[in-house]
């Protein structure tokens, strides 16, 4: 389809030249920078983008919803004919969810949770249809059956704490949806969800798409969802539009340096073990934007003119142009760019016969409900049911499964942060469960844990030194004072970073850096395993690649083996020699990388992979649709765990719980399809 | 001249010692610098400052006392030439500075700046026939207006004349003032004077300085009138027994930030070391401690603290023996209605602090602290108490006006400090009858209302200057 052919039909959306600011004392700090796009009835527009690049300023700049130190400097936004930055507030009202809509990020904080879903969806109705009495009730229902809530009348009356995540959305969705908007902004939608339901909502929004030929404004950081949802895409890069592509063009030949790393960046199959591509640097701060180009300082092929002087638009195919000084007119394939050597550390290898640093055994970790005035506890939160596993030096074992299934108990429980239930935890044969805290502290050296939140694992009241330093001391490691000083300036060398760092404070650093020094503060003590519980999770792509990069080295130079707690495939793929994936406090199957996510067994495995996009064209196999979402642990369904969800369930699954089936010497999995040990 | 410690003073002293380390640490602290830095940059809260700062000047002043050596008369001191004897009246630096409006007292009441009583007497007046003449007219006061002599009429045109100067030598000491200010800022900004001058005023400056002018110019022009007319007349008048109003609510000033400050000093260890220990530890601790503050704050503050001042005074009176001197016995007694306030107060905060405890203790930093096998009373140390002192600032700042409030309020309901004790609360007690008089009695209940007014609204700016200042999620919009 040609650019001409597509301006002739109703364009919905088109913005040009918009700048956006943000106040700090005396001084504007720009934020966007003279952006321009349209957006076609039917189509959508994908804005992809790492964090504070402005994505989101300029969604809210659509709607002029800014914060208040958010200034709008100047531009266009025409929407169905009006120029939006000129309209009364009266009239933007009407706008507002009546010709655009949003769907915002958390679904958890953008339901208001004192009002019913009924209440919340009547108030769009009410003000931009007009409607009253029975017939916004009948509107109502109708909404919430059409982004697929089953019982809509007794959903109606309930309020948003009775929702789970993706129910909440869905809500989210057709309160969107309910004042008839010609244009939806999508911003971030799925990114706080787990990947299955992440497969329902985006599934979702494409029939509703195409059902009402809105057009659509998809924000997103996640090259996966992009490729499954947009028409076209434009990539964003510190408040500019870099690159902007129909979404053939766009995956199959990016042309923009910053384009091409992010695809290098992320972790996949052709690449494992080996490193990844990495964006040197962070994007630059509002305060400190460069002159010339704004991505010269990261990029490998800049020169002196990118440095001087902005790109302007060059266009470079029908549809497809780019801001950048390269014209060698060639865009690179994605994958391609690798040209690292894989590290020497195989499966096989490891595999052979080290001993086992870790062996849990049945782990069980239980928390009571309690109920009523005396506290009695009247059942119990199975969050760990039942959990083996077996951990030798040098090896990376990814613990995967949605949120809520227990890994990040498991891996708390290993480290004695919480008591366990039942079940043994050893450590090179010595048992953890039950010691002393006396007892267990020199057993503390040999394990750490590296956390999800890089802002929330640093204590902002100490300065960089001391909380790399805290481990040794709390350890009695304590040397003398420069032998100290020595350790901690070896180890943040250690994680890429200068020695100057230990004299300054954690909010001095971006996320990436501060993962860095929470990598540091585990390696501080000289541990032999590490528990990583989603450390890259909270990261963008190109950071998230440094992160893993790091962690590769780590592991070869000393020997760490890795637990690894993630829901994120793509890095299991990259870095793990053994997979376990576990669904509601058990694991449901454990093998090898290959076995696992190249011949899944497990019904659940294989929804779970296929439910992941993929940020290929190319290789999308068929989505195996989860219906319902995760049990709650309190009340686990009787037999299989999964058989509610299992499309492949039988009699038998329903009944009892499946023993592990066999199938190699490393390959087992949970499941009645396959034979079951004789009992 | 014999220096007497009483409890009050020691504790005051304290306290300024305290924050003379709170501000050694602080500019050694980056985080807490860069707070205190946002304070100074908050006009509404420099300014309030710059208020506080002369009523704690005059708070300290009264804070020193001692008693005077008496003038040995013949016959005793003869007998034992070695005994000094000292007078029974503590005095404190404040009371000799003020010793004019302390010793020059009338009959009975007297309007501000008068120079005649409030109220007619009956006077025998001897006529030039040598007749006594019953006369009922207002008398001329004892002081007030002493100097005009028979020249009753020129006494608008002296007051004229007397602020003209004060505002004369205000200006002087202001532009002093200021030129010292522009002067330091010259030499830490390394820019020419003129260029400070600007700066300060155009609000370029890391520090609120023109704000601190302004406060300073009215507090100067206000204060230096008063003290032009305060010597030869009764600025706010006279109450009951013809003591200068002034004087009063000057020594109010004390109490007042005694139970302020003091009370905090009773209220912060049991509040900190309760809330953080119930967040922390949870379980049978939590539980124990919340029902001690659920129990303590259902109880009526009011009764408690009555309760326990009345126990406190039939000690008081039964010990007569422990105290050599009345002052001695006040302060004892100021010091018990501060603890008890203390005491029934720490419930909020401890409240609050667990509730930030229990949010801080599920964070990554303090389990990557467990991880390591730290012990829990330094992961209190080191990783909770910092991350809570925000809150606990705040809440110093802000209780300290809500205390001065209540001691006036315990005053008035006559459970507050001892009646000898001037405060607040028995200045406005006093004038509940002095409102019901005709003519009506005023001033007092103004003078009063207006210190006390100034006192609590700049600690009230204060506290918020500070709260948007160390407010973490405040911190970065303002």
């Amino acid at each position: 389809m040609s650019q001409e052919v597509r301006v002739r039909e109703e364009v919905l959306l088109r913005v040009r030249d918009l700048s956006i600011a943000f106040a700090s004392g005396r001084s504007l700090l720009p934020a966007v920078a003279g952006i321009g796009f349209q957006v076609v009835a039917g189509e959508t527009l994908a804005l992809l983008g790492e964090s504070g690049c402005g994505k989101s300023a300029t969604a809210l700049a659509l709607l002029r919803l800014l914060p208040a130190a958010g200034r709008i400097l100047g531009g266009e936004v025409s929407f169905a004919g009006r120029d939006l930055l000129r309209l009364p507030e009266a009239e933007m009202r009407g706008v507002r969810g009546g010709g655009m809509a949003m769907i915002f990020q958390e679904p958890a904080t953008s339901l208001n949770p004192v009002l019913t879903v009924g209440r919340q969806l009547a108030e769009v109705l009410e003000r931009h249809l007009a409607l009253s009495g029975p017939l916004t009730r009948a509107r109502s229902l109708e909404l919430l059956t059409a982004v697929g809530i089953a019982d809509a009348e007794r959903r109606l009356g309930e309020y948003p704490f009775q929702l789970s995540g993706g129910m909440k959305q869905r809500v989210m969705i057709a309160i969107a949806l309910a004042g008839k908007p010609r244009l939806l902004i999508a911003d971030e939608p799925t990114t706080a969800l787990d990947v299955t339901i992440q497969a329902q909502v985006l599934e979702l929004l494409r029939r509703l798409q195409a059902e009402r030929a809105m057009g659509m404004l998809l924000i997103s950081h996640d090259l996966g969802v992009v490729a499954q949802m947009a028409t076209r895409v434009g990539v964003m890069y510190a408040g500019e539009i870099v690159e902007e592509a129909p979404r053939q063009a766009f995956f199959s030949s990016p042309r923009h340096p910053y384009t091409q790393k992010l695809f290098a960046a992320l972790p996949d199959l052709a690449r494992r073990g080996g490193r990844l591509e990495t964006i040197p640097g962070q994007v630059p701060p509002l305060s400190e934007m460069p002159g010339g180009c704004r991505f010269a300082a990261r990029c490998a092929q800049a020169w002196e003119l990118c440095r001087q002087e902005a790109p302007q638009w060059r266009q470079v195919a029908v549809g497809h142009r780019v801001r950048c000084h390269l014209n060698d007119g060639q865009g690179q394939r994605p994958g391609v760019v690798a040209s690292v050597v894989a590290a020497a550390v195989t499966v096989d290898t490891l595999r052979s016969s080290a001993p086992a640093l870790l062996v849990v055994q049945d782990l069980r970790v239980h928390f009571p409900i309690r109920r009523g005035v005396l506290q009695r506890t009247v059942g119990y939160v199975r969050a760990v049911d039942g959990v083996s596993l077996e951990l030798a030096r040098g090896q990376t074992l990814a613990l995967v499964g949605e949120s809520g299934c227990g890994k990040t108990t498991v891996g708390k429980a290993i480290l004695q942060l919480l008591a366990a239930s039942s079940g043994s935890v050893q450590w090179q044969g010595e048992e953890l469960g039950g010691q002393s805290r006396r007892a267990l502290r020199p057993l503390r050296r040999r394990m750490q844990m590296i956390f999800q939140d890089p802002f929330a694992s640093l204590n902002p009241r100490l300065a960089v030194g001391e909380i790399i330093g805290e481990g040794l001391r709390a350890l009695g490691m304590r040397a003398q004072r420069q032998e100290h000083a020595a350790a901690i300036a070896a180890v943040l060398q250690q994680v890429g970073l200068d020695q100057v760092a230990a004299a300054r404070y954690p909010h001095e650093f971006s996320g990436g850096q501060r993962q860095r020094i929470a990598i540091a503060r585990a390696l501080a003590v000289q541990p032999d395993l590490v528990i990583c519980d989603e450390p890259t999770s909270a990261l963008d792509v190109s950071v998230q690649a440094q992160i893993l990069n790091l962690l590769a080295t780590l592991q070869a130079d000393l020997g760490l083996a890795y637990l690894f707690i993630t829901h994120n495939f793509a890095v299991v793929d990259h870095l793990a020699h053994l997979v376990a994936v576990m669904y509601l406090g058990r694991i449901v199957e454990r093998g090898t990388v290959d076995e696992v996510l190249r011949s899944p067994q497990h019904p659940y495995t294989r929804a779970l992979l296929s439910a992941v996009p993929g940020p290929r064209l190319d290789l999308q196999p068929e989505f195996i649709r989860l219906p319902g979402e995760i049990p709650s642990p309190a009340t686990p369904p009787m037999g299989c765990h999964f058989h509610p969800r299992c499309r492949q369930a039988s009699v038998a699954c329903r009944e009892r719980y499946p023993e592990a089936s066999t199938l190699s010497r490393t390959h087992s999995v949970h499941c009645h399809l396959y034979p079951q040990p004789p009992a | 001249m014999a220096p007497v410690i009483l409890w009050s003073d020691v504790l005051i002293w304290l306290l300024v010692v305290a924050a003379i380390a709170l501000g050694w640490l602080s500019a050694r602290n980056p985080l807490l610098r860069a707070a205190w830095q946002r304070v100074g940059r908050n006009r509404a809260g420099m300014a309030s400052a710059t208020v506080l700062l002369a009523f704690v000047g005059v708070g300290l002043l009264d804070s020193i006392h001692f008693r005077s050596l008496l003038e040995s008369s013949a016959g005793p001191a003869a007998a034992r030439p070695a005994a000094q004897a000292y007078s029974v009246d503590v005095l404190s630096l404040l009371d000799v500075a003020l010793t004019p409006l302390r010793t020059r007292n009338e009959k009975t009441y007297s309007e501000p700046l008068a120079t005649r009583a409030h109220a007619k007497e009956s006077t025998e007046v001897r006529a030039a026939d040598g007749r006594i003449r019953q006369s009922r007219d207002y008398p001329r006061l004892k002081y007030g207006g002493a100097h005009l002599g028979a020249d009753e009429a020129g006494h608008d045109a002296d007051v004229g004349d007397r602020l003209l100067r004060a505002s004369g030598i205000a200006a002087l000491v202001w532009g002093a003032l200021a030129a010292a200010m522009a002067g330091g800022l010259a030499r830490a900004e390394a820019c020419s004077r003129r260029e400070a001058w600007r700066r300060i005023w155009r609000n370029e400056s890391d520090f609120a300085g023109n704000a601190v002018l302004v406060a300073m110019a009215v507090l100067l022009l206000l204060g230096l009138s008063m003290a032009m007319l305060a010597t030869p007349y009764h600025v706010f008048g006279t109450d009951k027994v013809g003591q200068d109003v002034l004087y009063q609510v000057l020594k109010s000033v004390r109490t007042a930030l005694v139970i302020g400050l003091v009370t905090t000093l009773v209220m912060l260890p049991l509040s900190i070391f309760l809330g953080v220990v119930a967040g922390y530890f949870r379980g049978w601790i939590d539980d124990l401690i919340q029902y001690l503050y659920t129990t303590l704050s259902s109880i009526p503050g009011v009764l408690l603290i009555a309760a326990a001042v009345l126990m406190m005074q039939v000690v008081i009176d039964t010990h007569p023996h422990w105290f050599t001197t009345a002052a001695e016995r006040a302060d004892l007694r100021l010091l018990a209605l501060c603890f008890i306030l203390g005491v029934t107060s720490w419930t909020g905060l401890c409240r609050l602090l667990r509730g930030e405890t229990l949010k801080l203790r599920e964070l990554e930093y303090i389990q990557a602290a467990q991880a390591f096998g730290v012990s829990d009373l330094r992961i209190i140390a080191r990783h909770i108490l910092p991350n809570l002192m925000h809150i606990v600032i705040i809440a110093l700042v802000m209780d300290f006006s809500s205390l001065v409030l209540a001691e006036a309020v315990l005053s008035y309901v006559g459970i507050g400090v001892d009646p000898t004790m001037i405060s607040f609360g028995t200045m406005i007690n006093n004038a509940r009858l002095e409102l019901a008089r005709e003519p009506m009695v005023w001033w007092s209940l103004a003078a009063a209302f207006v210190f006390m007014f100034t006192l609590v609204l700049a600690a009230n700016l204060l506290a918020d200057a500070v709260r948007d200042a160390f407010d973490p999620r405040l911190a970065g919009s303002a």
